[in-house]
């Protein structure tokens, strides 16, 4: 594959993380939302998979299989099956109306560029452009944890952001090492699993995932 | 291999070590629990003790490094004069202590489980002997937190009482803000050593060598000075003595009063005379400031406390202040070369560590074989128990009389070095030290007349005149282990005191190490019946002689009294005229300390209400009287009050921003990105 072809298709597939990115802001439905996280981890393992090929850095292939199999196939089942056993609303509750956080997500991203434009001149690496996606795409995932009541699409926010991180690492340096990688990967199931945990102790405590309620245990002086 | 000093600390530590492996299994059985804890703790002290002495007169040092400690940062341990003289003084209590731990923590069988108390002593002993061994300012902090660690549990014992708790956080507190003033000193000392260029300075060894410019010296002395002092309790930073020391089981504050201030002293020692070595006359006469300050506002607050043990932990805030002066003085003269009276300084003032530590121990040891038998600590409530504990009575007296400093008992010969120091001090280079040394004389002077006066309110109000207390419980006599430890220390409290030219002889090569001169061949000039500390012809004290007088006085006194059957009468007793006299007309403690708080009143922040109840009908006849009286220290208003006003303050303040809100949290957090984003781009 020619270095331009593949360097076009990653920056394609960097405009449709970012889509992706803003759908979650957006999406207003709890399976859509999951939809949509499974998508964009897709994505990004589709463009793992390509940088690795065309940077001859094969340890992307394991890296890309790992995200494929975890945030494409695992996480979103655990979060569905939780969805499903802790009769979660369908409808997302938000603290800022949607419009205004697709505003902010603008300007997060015009800021991104902003940002990344001295290491877009310095780098000569194919996925240099992307840089600025992947900023954008953390950020965004911030965004949408601080603007979700609901416990379960804050993890979606987060798991997100750790999305952006792992499309940074590759857009900006061919990706972190394998053992980081696989140390990620690992922490990432094991907090699937305590908030999954952490979820069902909620709802039974509270009858309900609104962290709103969690203010409560705040101590009053 | 053979018998070394080195060996028997070895041993010590091993049977400490013993005794907290067999902790685990002795638990269900508490009362073998408390003798294999008493009798191994006993051994190691002892072991300590020999191998102290036996390094003080021999000289032989042993260093040993430990493959203990972080990669490359091994642990040093060393065993000089210095340490030696401390292990005596940390060994010999705590083998007293010991003994009498068997009866005292036999009062708690039944009632509640000592297994945390024992275990943590035998930390506690192990950590004081660990902090004067350590050769090297990692292994130094870790025995010294691993002691304040443990005596905080200690304090924290009898935990369901708030005011243990309360005394135990303020403990805390005060131990860890000096431990950071000392951690910060040795880093200065430490980076300095290697100039910021690795880690090979924290060993002393490299801090010796080093010659530190003027400024960081001041810095690293004013911090260590602070740090230390905030373990020995100097004013200001006593408060927590008076706190901690009362509501610790006896046998406790026998060792955190009489032994782990000590280790404060020790650090100064060490770090001023052996570490930087070099240093102006200002710092000595910093230390000897003080030293007075603590000596006279201790016993003064001493003078005020109605409670036993308080009073007794006051009074050690006063012997710091008195051991401090010994240190100044040693400092002063040291930096103007005159070693013959630094030397004389240096031992009056390690000299008085030792001596406090046996009678400030045997005093503790007394309030809590009181304690113990009465269930009291206010002696407002005691009264008369000589006749119930003649023992005890006895040998708190002897604690009485060393502490207030009169022959023949040692608290005098130290006190005495201390004034010969100040006396024989020719006119020095600076008009500042002329008028501070005969004014530290006269203070002294008058630091020493109260706390007899003090200790004629202790020992009169708890064991003479007859039973105030509401309570007329039957009192019986403790046991023989507690009479052993106390006994045992009153004895080394009158063999100092009578051979002092043998110990000055024993501690003078120390001297030498340190100070740079000898006085053991000028103190014994004249045999060992005289000590003649530097000149003869100025001052001279035997005593043994003093010790025949005062025993030929008692014994005559004895002798003339029951010589003849009838010449002691028992008859009521005049009443003035009264109807009725009761028991709670008689001297009380506040009472006999009025006249004083009347003089010095201004020193303290008193509150005095009279009552009336009821309103009398007439003033010349009132029916009833309340008295109340609240005497508080000034330095918790001055210097401690603003501190915790300002942290609850500022806590407040804090304490908003946090709304308990996950996304405002969240909205703190990525500001902050942002913001560092936008900085560093």
């Amino acid at each position: 594959m020619d270095t331009h072809i593949a360097s076009q298709i990653n920056s394609l597939l960097a405009a449709l993380i970012l889509l992706t990115a803003f759908g979650l802001v957006v999406q207003r439905r709890m399976n859509a939302l999951l939809h949509l996280f499974a998508w964009q981890g897709f994505l990004l393992a589709v463009s793992t998979a390509i940088v690795g090929y065309v940077g001859g850095a094969h340890d992307l292939y394991i890296s890309s299989i790992l995200t494929l199999s975890m945030k494409v196939v695992l996480l979103p089942y655990i979060l569905h099956k939780l969805i499903v056993k802790l009769k979660i609303h369908k409808e997302v509750e938000t603290v800022v109306n949607i419009p205004t956080t697709m505003l902010m997500g603008i300007i997060l991203v015009i800021f991104s560029y902003h940002l990344t434009a001295p290491i877009r001149e310095l780098s000569t690496l194919v996925t240099r452009s992307t840089l600025a996606v992947a900023l954008a795409t953390v950020m965004l995932g911030f965004l949408m944890m601080i603007t979700r009541k609901h416990a379960v699409t804050q993890i979606i926010g987060f798991l997100a952001m750790e999305n952006g991180l792992l499309f940074a690492a590759t857009s900006a340096t061919y990706g972190m090492p394998l053992v980081v990688e696989l140390g990620v990967a690992l922490d990432l199931l094991i907090a699937a699993f305590i908030f999954g945990m952490f979820f069902f102790h909620i709802s039974t405590t509270f009858d309900s995932l609104d962290v709103d309620q969690m203010a409560r245990l705040k101590e009053e002086d | 291999m053979s018998l070394s000093p080195f060996l028997l600390v070895a041993c010590s530590f091993l049977l400490l070590a013993f005794l907290l492996l067999i902790i685990p299994v002795l638990r269900s059985n508490q009362k073998h629990l408390i003798f294999a804890g008493s009798a191994l703790m006993m051994l190691s002290a002892l072991a300590a003790v020999a191998a102290g002495i036996w390094t003080v007169s021999s000289g032989a040092m042993s260093r040993v490094i430990l493959p203990l400690g972080l990669p490359d940062l091994p642990f040093h341990i060393r065993l000089d004069r210095l340490s030696g003289f401390f292990l005596v003084v940390i060994g010999l209590l705590s083998s007293f202590v010991s003994i009498y731990s068997l009866g005292y923590l036999k009062g708690y069988l039944g009632l509640r489980p000592v297994t945390s108390l024992v275990a943590f002593s035998a930390l506690f002993l192990g950590g004081m002997f660990l902090v004067v061994l350590a050769d090297d300012a990692f292994i130094f902090l870790v025995a010294w937190e691993m002691m304040a660690a443990s005596s905080y549990f200690l304090v924290l014992f009898e935990d369901e009482r708030i005011e243990n708790r309360r005394a135990a956080f303020l403990y805390l507190i005060v131990a860890h803000v000096g431990a950071i003033s000392i951690l910060l000193s040795f880093g200065v000392m430490a980076g300095l050593a290697t100039d910021f260029k690795g880690f090979g300075g924290y060993a002393f060894d490299a801090m010796r060598e080093t010659a530190l410019p003027a400024g960081w010296a001041t810095t690293a002395f004013l911090l260590a000075f602070a740090g230390f002092s905030a373990k020995a309790g100097v004013v200001p930073l006593h408060v927590w003595l008076p706190e901690a020391h009362p509501v610790a089981p006896s046998n406790v504050s026998a060792l955190m009063s009489g032994v782990m201030l000590k280790t404060a002293i020790y650090g100064i020692v060490r770090v001023v005379f052996d570490l930087i070595g070099d240093f102006p006359w200002w710092w000595g006469a910093l230390v000897l400031v003080f030293g007075l300050v603590s000596a006279v506002m201790g016993v003064l607050y001493a003078l005020m406390q109605h409670d036993l043990k308080r009073l007794l932990a006051y009074h050690s805030v006063e012997n710091i202040g008195i051991i401090l002066i010994g240190i100044g003085l040693a400092m002063i003269f040291t930096s103007f070369d005159m070693s013959l009276l630094a030397a004389l300084a240096l031992i009056a003032g390690l000299f008085h560590t030792l001596n406090h530590a046996l009678f400030k121990g045997l005093l503790f040891m007394g309030a809590g074989a009181v304690l113990h038998a009465t269930h009291e600590r206010n002696m407002e409530e005691m009264g008369g128990l000589i006749r119930f504990m003649p023992w005890t009575a006895a040998l708190f007296l002897a604690g009485c009389v060393s502490i207030s400093a009169l022959p023949p008992f040692n608290g005098f010969v130290s006190e005495w070095l201390t004034y010969q120091a100040f006396l024989l001090s020719p006119s020095l280079p600076s008009p500042l030290l002329n008028l501070l040394i005969p004014l530290g004389a006269a203070l002294l002077a008058l630091t020493s007349a109260l706390a007899a006066a003090c200790f004629v309110k202790a020992f009169g109000v708890t064991f003479l005149g007859s039973r105030r207390g509401r309570h007329h419980g039957i009192i019986h006599e403790v046991d023989w282990s507690m009479r052993t430890g106390m006994l045992l220390a009153a004895l080394s409290c009158l063999g100092l005191g009578v051979m002092p030219t043998l110990v000055i002889k024993w501690m003078d090569p120390l001297a030498e190490e340190l100070a740079g001169g000898t006085i053991a061949a000028s103190a014994s000039g004249f045999g060992w019946m005289w000590l003649t500390p530097i000149a003869a012809e100025r001052a001279s004290y035997s005593a043994p002689i003093a010790f025949l007088g005062v025993l030929a006085v008692v014994i005559i006194t004895y002798v003339v009294l029951h010589a003849r059957p009838g010449a002691i009468h028992r008859v009521p007793l005049w009443d003035c005229g009264f109807e009725k006299v009761t028991d709670r007309m008689q001297y009380t403690a506040t009472s006999f300390a009025m006249p004083l708080r009347r003089i010095f009143g201004y020193l303290f922040s008193i509150k005095e209400n009279v009552h009336h109840y009821p309103p009398a009908s007439h003033p010349a006849f009132p029916e009833r009287l309340h008295y109340h009286l609240r005497v508080r220290d000034r330095f918790w208003m001055w210097l401690y009050q603003p501190v915790v006003d300002a942290s609850f303050w500022l806590s407040r303040r804090i304490g908003r921003m946090q709304h308990g809100r996950i996304q405002v949290y969240l909205i703190y957090s990525f500001v902050t990105i942002l913001v560092l984003l936008i900085f560093s781009r």
